[in-house]
C-alpha cells in the first residue's frame, strides 16, 4: 500500500484540502450543543424570543457552512481517489506492456486483466473513503477524549484505557482479515478465468459438449468464491458487534466509577452525564469507521496484489532505437525455460549475412520459436549471446530491437479497429501508399477488394477474418515497417501453397531485402533458402543450403522425402 | 420515464433472486429489530442508573449496579445478533452474486456463436465479474443499513411520541424532506452509475485484448502506442467515475443538511413552547436528541439508495445479458439415431454472415457414409463457414443438411456434434491437466484409454517427460509447449473420441513432417470407414480423397477426384502446380 502512494503525487492539494474540509464540517458540528446551550440558558431561561430566532438562524448558517465544507471535501476526496486510481491503472498497465515473454507466461493474463479491474476499483474506493472520514473519525474520538479529561482526569482513564484496547481490535481484526481478502481476490481471479476461457474456446467447447462439465466446474469456483468471502466476512463481522461491546463495557466501568465519586462528591450529576456522551460520541464515530476499515482491509488485500505486480523487475530499460545492417549471428546459444527439465534450446551458432533468407525447419516443440524469438531479445539466453551487427542483443534492449524488426508470430492476432490502424502497429506514420504496397506484398488483395479498403473494420482478436487472411494481414503489418529483419513464425501455415511461394518471392523482390528467418514445416518454403537450420529436440542437427542437407542431413533428407517424393527418386 | 421503469423492472427481478432466501431474510430483519431494541434500550437503561447517582451521599449502588447489569446484558444481545445478522447478510448477498454468476455462465452456454463472434469478451467478462461485484457490494450495504435504518426510524419514534407527540408531528412531517432530496440526487446520478459502469466496461475490452495480446504488442514495439490507447479509456473511465462518485456522495451532506433544518426547527418552535410554559426544559434536550437520533438513520438510508442506484445500473447491465437470446433451442422430441452410419446430404443450403456478404448458395451435395471429402481453396474461401455449418456452430438461412437422411435440425445439438470429431486449426486447450484435455469428448475414459489415445496421436513421449506427465497443468507449461504438440493434444481427443463422423480442419498445419507421417498413419486408420471432411493445403495428403469441393469467395467452383479436377484445368490444378512453384 505504501509504495502506491507515490501516485498520489499531485493530488496533494486535495488530500490535504478534502480531510481539513471534513474537520471543518466535523467542528461546526461540535458547535451545535454549545449554540442549543445559548438558546436554554439565555433564550429560555430569560424569555428572550429574539435571541431563541437569532440562535436558530445561527444554527441554519452553521448547517449551511457544513454542507459547504462537506462538498468541497466530498469532492476533493473524490477527484483524488479517481485520479490516484486513474494514474495507478495506468502505471500498471505501463508495467505489464514490459514484462518480458518469460514473466507473462509465469504470471497468466486473467490475474492480470483482474488486477487492473477489480483492484484497483476497490483500492478507489478504500481511497475514497479514507479521506472523507479518515482524519474525523480519530478527531471526534479523541477530541472526546480530551474532553473527558477537562471533566475528571482519574474518570477519564477509563478512555485513556479503552481507546488503545480498541485500536488492537480494529487493527488485529484488520490483519487477520487481509490475508483472506487476498484469498477473496485469487478465487475471484479463477472465476475470471474460467469466463474468459469458455468465452476463448467456445467452439472447441462445444464441439466436445463440454457444456454441461464447464457449467459444474464454473459453479464450483463461484462455490469457492462465495465460501471464501463467508469465510472472510464471519471475523470482519466481528468489529462491530466487539467494539459494542466493548464501549459498553466502558460505559458500565465509567457509571460505576463515577457513581463512587459521586457519593463521595468529587463528581456531580450532570458531569457523569457528560462522560457518558461523550462516550457515545466515540460509538457513533466507531461504527462510522467500521465501514471505513472493512474497505481500508480490502483495498490494502487489493493494493499488495497490484504492488506485486508492480514489483516484477522490469529490466528493460529506454534504449535508444538503433538502426540496423541486418546482420544477426548467434554465438553458443542455449535457453533452459523455468520449470522444464531439458533445455529448449542448445549450443546454437550460426551467422545470417543481410539480406539473406535463412529457414528454420524442424520437429514439433523442437526450439523453432524460441530461437526466432531470441533475435529480438523477447526471451533471453541462458547461455552463449546472440548479436545483430556485432552487437549484443541484450544491450541493444529488445524494446528497442523491435521498433526495427518485423516479427509476425504463430498466433497471428489483429486488434479491434481498421485495417489501417493495424497496419499503423507496424509503423506508426505509414502513408495509405506504404500500407497499400505492404498488402500487395503480402498477397493481402483482399483489403484492396473490399469497397471500404484500408477502412474495412477488424473486429477483436481478427475474428472476422479467416485464418489465412489473418496471417496475410498480419505479415503485412510487419512489412509496412521495412525491416532490416523480418521473421514468419510458420507464419505461412493457413496460406495455399500459390500465395506461399507468391509471398517469398515478393520479399525476395525487396530492395534492400531483409535479412528473413522463416520457421516453416514446409520443405518447399526454405528450400531456396540460403541457409537451413535443421533443429531436433533444441539441437541444431543440420545447417547449409538444402542441396548440402541432402548430402549431410538424414533428418533433413527425411522430411525432403516424404514432401517430394518424386523429386529424390529422380535424383537418387 | 423509461429509466425508471427499466428500474423496477430490474429491481423486482433482484428481488426474485433474493426471495430464494427469503427465510434468512426474514431471520436477518428479526435480529435487526432485536439488535435495534437492545441497543436503543441502553441509553435508557443508562439514565435510569444515573438517576440514582443524585448527588454526594445520595447514590443507590444496588439499583445503580442492577441497571447496569441489564446494560451489559442489552450490549450482549446486541451485539450477538448484530453479528448474526451480518452473517445471514452475507450469505444473501454472496449466495444471490453466486447464483447470477452461474446464471449467466449458464446463459453463455446457450447463446449462439453469432452473439459470441460479435461481442467483445472483455465486455461479457466485465459483466460477470466486475458488474456482478459491484452489485453484491450495493446489495449487502443495502441489508446491513437499511434494515437497522428502517428499524431505528421507527424504534425512535415511538419513543419520541411517548414523550411529547405534537413536536413528534413537527419531525414526522419535515424529516421526509430529507428522502425527497435524497430520491432526487439518486434520480440524477443513476444515469452517470451508469455512465460510469458503460466507460468501464468499454475499458475492460480494452484491458483484455491489451493483455491477452501483449506477446503480440511487444513483437512489435507498439507499448507506447497501446498505452496511449488504454489513457483515452481511462480518461474517459476517470471523468464519468469523478462524476458518478462526486454526486453521489453529495447525498450525505444534503440530507444531513436538511436535518440541521429540522434540528433548528425543533429548537424554534420547542424553545418558544417552552417560554409559553408548554414543556420543560428537559422535555426539550431529549426531544433535540431524539430529533438527532431520529434522522441519522435517514442519512443512512439515503446514502444506501445511491448506493443502491449503482447496484441496479450494474444488476441492469448483467441482465442485459442475461436477456441475449439464446439459440433456436433443440427441438422437444430430438431425433437420435442409434447408430449413426455417416451419410451427409446438403439441399439447397444458403448462407450468410452478414445480409451484405451472401457466401455459400444454393448449395445440393451429397456422400455416402464413409467417404473422405476434402475442401481446398485459396486462403479466405469459406472453408471454417462449412465447418460452422456442420457444426451447427451457425444454423443456414436456407436449406438443411441431412445425416442419415435425418435433418440435423431435428436432431439435438448434442446428439448432432457427439456424432462429429472435430480438430480445427486454432488449438485450444482448456486451463486444465492434460489428461482432462484429452478426455474432453470422454470424461470416463479409462487411464490405459487416455494414453492409448496419446501413443496414437504420437504426443505420449512428449507428455511423459513433462514434470508431471498427465498431470502437467496447462498454464504451468508456459512457453514449454509449441503450437504443433498442442495440435497433438487435441488430436489425441479425438484418437480418445472415436465418433463415426470427422472434421479435420488443417489438423497438422503445426506439425513437423515426420511427426505428421506418423499421425497420419493413425488418422488413415482412423478415417476408415467413417465420413471424414478433411480442410487442408497439403494437397499430397488429400489427393486419396473420395471427393474434393474446391472453394473460393465462399462458394463451391469444383468438385470431383483427383484426377478428375487435375484434367479440367481449373482452379484446383493451378493450386496443385504452385505446390512446386518458387
Amino acid at each position: 500500500m505504501k509504495k502506491l502512494l507515490k501516485y498520489m503525487k499531485g493530488y496533494g492539494k486535495e488530500c490535504v484540502l478534502g480531510p481539513l474540509f471534513k474537520l471543518l464540517e466535523a467542528s461546526f458540528e461540535l458547535l451545535i450543543p454549545l449554540v442549543v446551550a445559548g438558546i436554554v440558558d439565555t433564550g429560555i431561561g430569560a424569555g428572550d424570543k429574539s435571541h431563541i430566532l437569532k440562535m436558530s438562524l445561527i444554527m441554519v448558517l452553521l448547517g449551511m457552512i457544513g454542507l459547504i465544507s462537506a462538498v468541497v471535501a466530498q469532492f476533493f476526496a473524490a477527484k483524488a481517489a479517481v485520479g490516484f486510481a486513474a494514474r495507478l491503472r495506468h502505471a500498471v498497465m505501463a508495467h505489464i506492456l514490459h514484462l518480458n515473454y518469460t514473466q507473462l507466461d509465469k504470471v497468466g493474463t486473467s490475474t492480470l486483466i483482474t488486477r487492473m479491474t477489480s483492484d484497483i476499483n476497490q483500492v478507489q474506493n478504500g481511497v475514497n473513503l479514507t479521506l472523507r472520514l479518515l482524519l474525523r473519525s480519530p478527531f471526534v474520538v479523541f477530541g472526546a477524549m480530551v474532553m473527558a479529561f477537562t471533566i475528571d482526569a482519574e474518570s477519564a482513564l477509563v478512555f485513556a484505557g479503552i481507546i488503545p484496547i480498541l485500536c488492537v481490535v480494529v487493527f488485529g481484526i484488520m490483519l487477520i482479515t487481509m490475508p483472506a481478502y487476498k484469498k477473496v481476490q485469487q478465487k475471484l481471479d479463477s472465476v475470471t478465468g474460467a469466463t474468459r476461457e469458455n468465452l476463448t474456446g467456445v467452439r472447441v467447447l462445444r464441439a466436445f459438449r463440454m457444456e454441461k462439465q464447464e457449467v459444474s466446474q464454473f459453479a464450483e469456483k463461484t462455490e469457492a468464491l462465495a465460501a471464501g468471502q463467508l469465510q472472510a466476512g464471519t471475523v470482519s463481522n466481528l468489529m462491530n458487534p466487539l467494539t459494542y461491546v466493548l464501549i459498553n463495557l466502558a460505559v458500565i466501568l465509567l457509571v460505576q466509577v463515577g457513581a463512587v465519586k459521586v457519593y463521595t462528591g468529587v463528581l456531580t450529576q450532570g458531569m457523569v452525564i457528560a462522560l457518558y456522551n461523550y462516550m457515545s460520541q466515540i460509538l457513533v464515530e466507531l461504527i462510522k469507521m467500521a465501514n471505513l476499515i472493512l474497505s481500508m482491509t480490502k483495498a490494502a488485500a487489493c493494493a499488495g496484489r497490484i504492488q506485486s505486480v508492480l514489483d516484477i523487475p522490469v529490466t528493460d530499460g529506454e534504449n535508444a532505437v538503433p538502426e540496423l545492417g541486418g546482420k544477426v549471428e548467434f554465438k553458443n546459444v542455449s535457453v533452459s525455460y523455468a520449470d522444464a527439465a531439458a533445455p529448449a534450446l542448445m549450443d546454437v551458432s550460426f551467422t545470417a549475412l543481410p539480406g539473406q533468407m535463412v529457414g528454420i525447419i524442424g520437429g514439433t516443440g523442437s526450439g523453432k520459436t524460441t530461437l526466432v524469438n531470441l533475435i529480438p531479445g523477447l526471451y533471453t539466453a541462458s547461455e552463449g549471446s546472440v548479436l545483430l551487427d556485432d552487437r549484443d542483443v541484450n544491450t541493444l534492449g529488445a524494446k528497442a530491437v523491435c521498433q526495427k524488426i518485423g516479427i509476425v508470430p504463430q498466433s497471428n492476432l489483429l486488434f479491434a479497429g481498421t485495417v489501417r490502424d493495424n497496419l499503423r502497429w507496424g509503423k506508426e506514420d505509414a502513408t495509405d501508399e506504404e500500407m497499400i504496397e505492404a498488402l500487395r506484398l503480402a498477397q493481402a488483395h483482399f483489403v484492396t477488394e473490399e469497397k471500404e479498403g484500408l477502412d474495412t473494420e477488424v473486429e477483436q482478436g481478427g475474428r472476422n477474418f479467416s485464418g489465412g487472411q489473418k496471417q496475410r494481414l498480419a505479415i503485412a503489418r510487419a512489412l509496412v515497417r521495412k525491416p532490416a529483419i523480418l521473421i514468419l513464425d510458420d507464419s505461412a501455415s493457413a496460406l495455399d501453397y500459390a500465395t506461399d511461394a507468391a509471398l517469398r518471392s515478393a520479399i525476395r523482390s525487396l530492395d534492400p531485402m531483409p535479412t528473413t528467418f522463416i520457421v516453416s514445416q514446409r520443405a518447399a518454403s526454405i528450400r531456396h533458402a540460403d541457409l537451413i537450420l535443421v533443429l531436433e529436440d533444441g539441437v541444431v542437427v543440420g545447417q547449409g543450403t538444402s542441396e548440402e542437407l541432402l548430402k549431410t542431413c538424414p533428418v533433413y533428407r527425411e522430411i525432403y522425402r516424404i514432401q517430394f517424393p518424386e523429386e529424390v527418386t529422380e535424383n537418387g | 420515464m423509461a429509466d425508471n421503469q427499466k428500474k423496477i423492472t430490474v429491481t423486482y427481478r433482484i428481488l426474485r433472486y433474493i426471495r430464494k432466501y427469503a427465510a434468512l431474510v426474514c431471520l436477518s430483519l428479526f435480529l435487526a429489530v432485536v439488535s435495534v431494541v437492545a441497543s436503543l434500550a441502553i441509553p435508557v437503561l443508562v439514565g435510569n442508573a444515573i438517576d440514582f447517582v443524585i448527588e454526594a451521599g445520595r447514590v443507590d449502588f444496588g439499583k445503580v449496579s442492577m441497571y447496569l447489569c441489564v446494560v451489559l446484558a442489552c450490549a450482549g444481545v446486541s451485539a450477538f445478533s448484530q453479528w448474526l445478522m451480518s452473517q445471514m447478510n452475507n450469505h444473501i448477498t454472496f449466495r444471490v452474486s453466486r447464483d447470477i454468476r452461474n446464471e449467466a455462465f449458464r446463459h453463455i452456454q446457450k447463446l449462439p456463436l453469432s452473439y459470441l463472434d460479435k461481442f467483445s469478451q472483455g465486455d461479457i467478462v466485465s459483466r460477470v465479474i466486475v458488474d456482478v461485484d459491484t452489485f453484491a457490494d450495493g446489495l449487502l450495504l443495502g441489508f446491513t443499513q437499511f434494515f437497522s435504518g428502517v428499524i431505528t426510524i421507527f424504534g425512535t419514534l415511538l419513543f419520541m411520541l411517548v414523550t411529547s407527540w405534537q413536536i413528534a408531528l413537527v419531525v414526522v412531517l419535515v424529516t421526509p424532506l430529507s428522502l425527497l432530496v435524497a430520491s432526487f440526487i439518486a434520480k440524477s446520478t443513476y444515469n452517470m452509475f451508469k455512465a460510469q459502469t458503460e466507460a468501464r466496461g468499454a475499458q475492460t475490452a480494452i484491458i483484455d485484448e491489451t493483455v491477452g495480446g501483449i506477446k503480440v504488442v511487444q513483437a512489435f514495439g507498439h507499448e507506447k502506442a497501446s498505452l496511449e490507447n488504454f489513457d483515452k479509456s481511462n480518461a474517459a473511465l476517470e471523468k464519468s467515475a469523478l462524476k458518478a462518485i462526486f454526486f453521489s456522495s453529495l447525498t450525505n451532506p444534503a440530507t444531513r443538511f436538511v436535518n440541521s433544518l429540522v434540528y433548528a426547527g425543533v429548537g424554534l418552535v420547542g424553545a418558544l413552547i417552552a417560554i409559553s410554559g408548554g414543556i420543560t426544559v428537559g422535555n426539550l434536550t431529549s426531544f433535540l436528541n431524539y430529533a438527532n437520533q431520529y434522522t441519522k438513520p435517514f442519512n443512512e438510508i439515503s446514502g444506501v439508495v445511491t448506493e443502491l442506484q449503482n447496484a441496479i445500473a450494474c444488476a441492469g447491465r448483467v441482465f442485459e445479458l442475461l436477456d441475449a437470446p439464446e439459440m433456436t433451442p433443440d427441438p422437444k422430441k430430438p431425433a437420435a439415431p442409434e447408430k449413426v452410419e455417416g451419410g451427409v446430404e446438403i439441399r439447397k443450403l444458403s448462407f450468410s454472415y452478414t445480409k451484405e456478404k451472401p457466401l455459400l448458395q444454393n448449395i445440393d451435395l451429397s456422400f455416402a457414409p464413409g467417404q473422405k471429402i476434402a475442401i481446398v481453396g485459396p486462403t479466405g474461401c469459406g472453408k471454417t463457414t462449412f465447418i460452422n455449418l456442420l457444426m451447427r456452430f451457425y444454423d443456414p438461412d436456407q436449406g438443411r443438411i441431412y445425416i442419415d437422411g435425418i435433418d440435423t435440425q431435428t436432431m439435438s445439438r448434442e446428439t448432432l456434434r457427439s456424432c462429429i470429431g472435430m480438430v480445427l486449426q486454432d488449438t485450444w486447450l482448456k486451463n486444465a491437466t492434460i489428461r482432462e484435455n484429452i478426455a474432453m469428448g470422454r470424461p470416463d475414459a479409462t487411464e490405459e484409454e487416455i494414453i492409448e489415445a496419446a501413443k496414437k496421436a504420437r504426443v505420449h513421449s512428449f507428455i511423459v517427460r513433462l514434470p508431471k506427465g498427465y498431470d502437467t497443468v496447462v498454464a504451468e507449461m508456459g512457453g514449454d509447449i509449441s503450437q504443433g504438440q498442442k495440435q497433438l493434444l487435441c488430436i489425441a481427443r479425438l484418437m480418445l473420441c472415436l465418433p463415426p463422423m470427422l472434421i479435420l480442419d488443417e489438423a497438422t498445419s503445426s506439425i513437423d513432417t515426420r511427426t505428421e507421417m506418423q499421425v497420419q498413419k493413425a488418422f488413415d486408420t482412423l478415417m476408415k470407414g467413417r465420413t471424414s471432411f478433411v480442410v487442408a493445403h497439403r494437397l499430397s495428403t488429400i489427393q486419396e480423397a473420395d471427393c474434393i469441393l474446391v472453394m473460393e469467395n465462399g462458394n463451391i467452383v469444383e468438385t470431383g477426384k483427383h484426377t478428375e479436377l487435375l484434367a479440367k484445368k481449373g482452379l484446383y490444378a493451378r493450386l496443385y502446380e504452385s505446390q512446386f512453384a518458387h
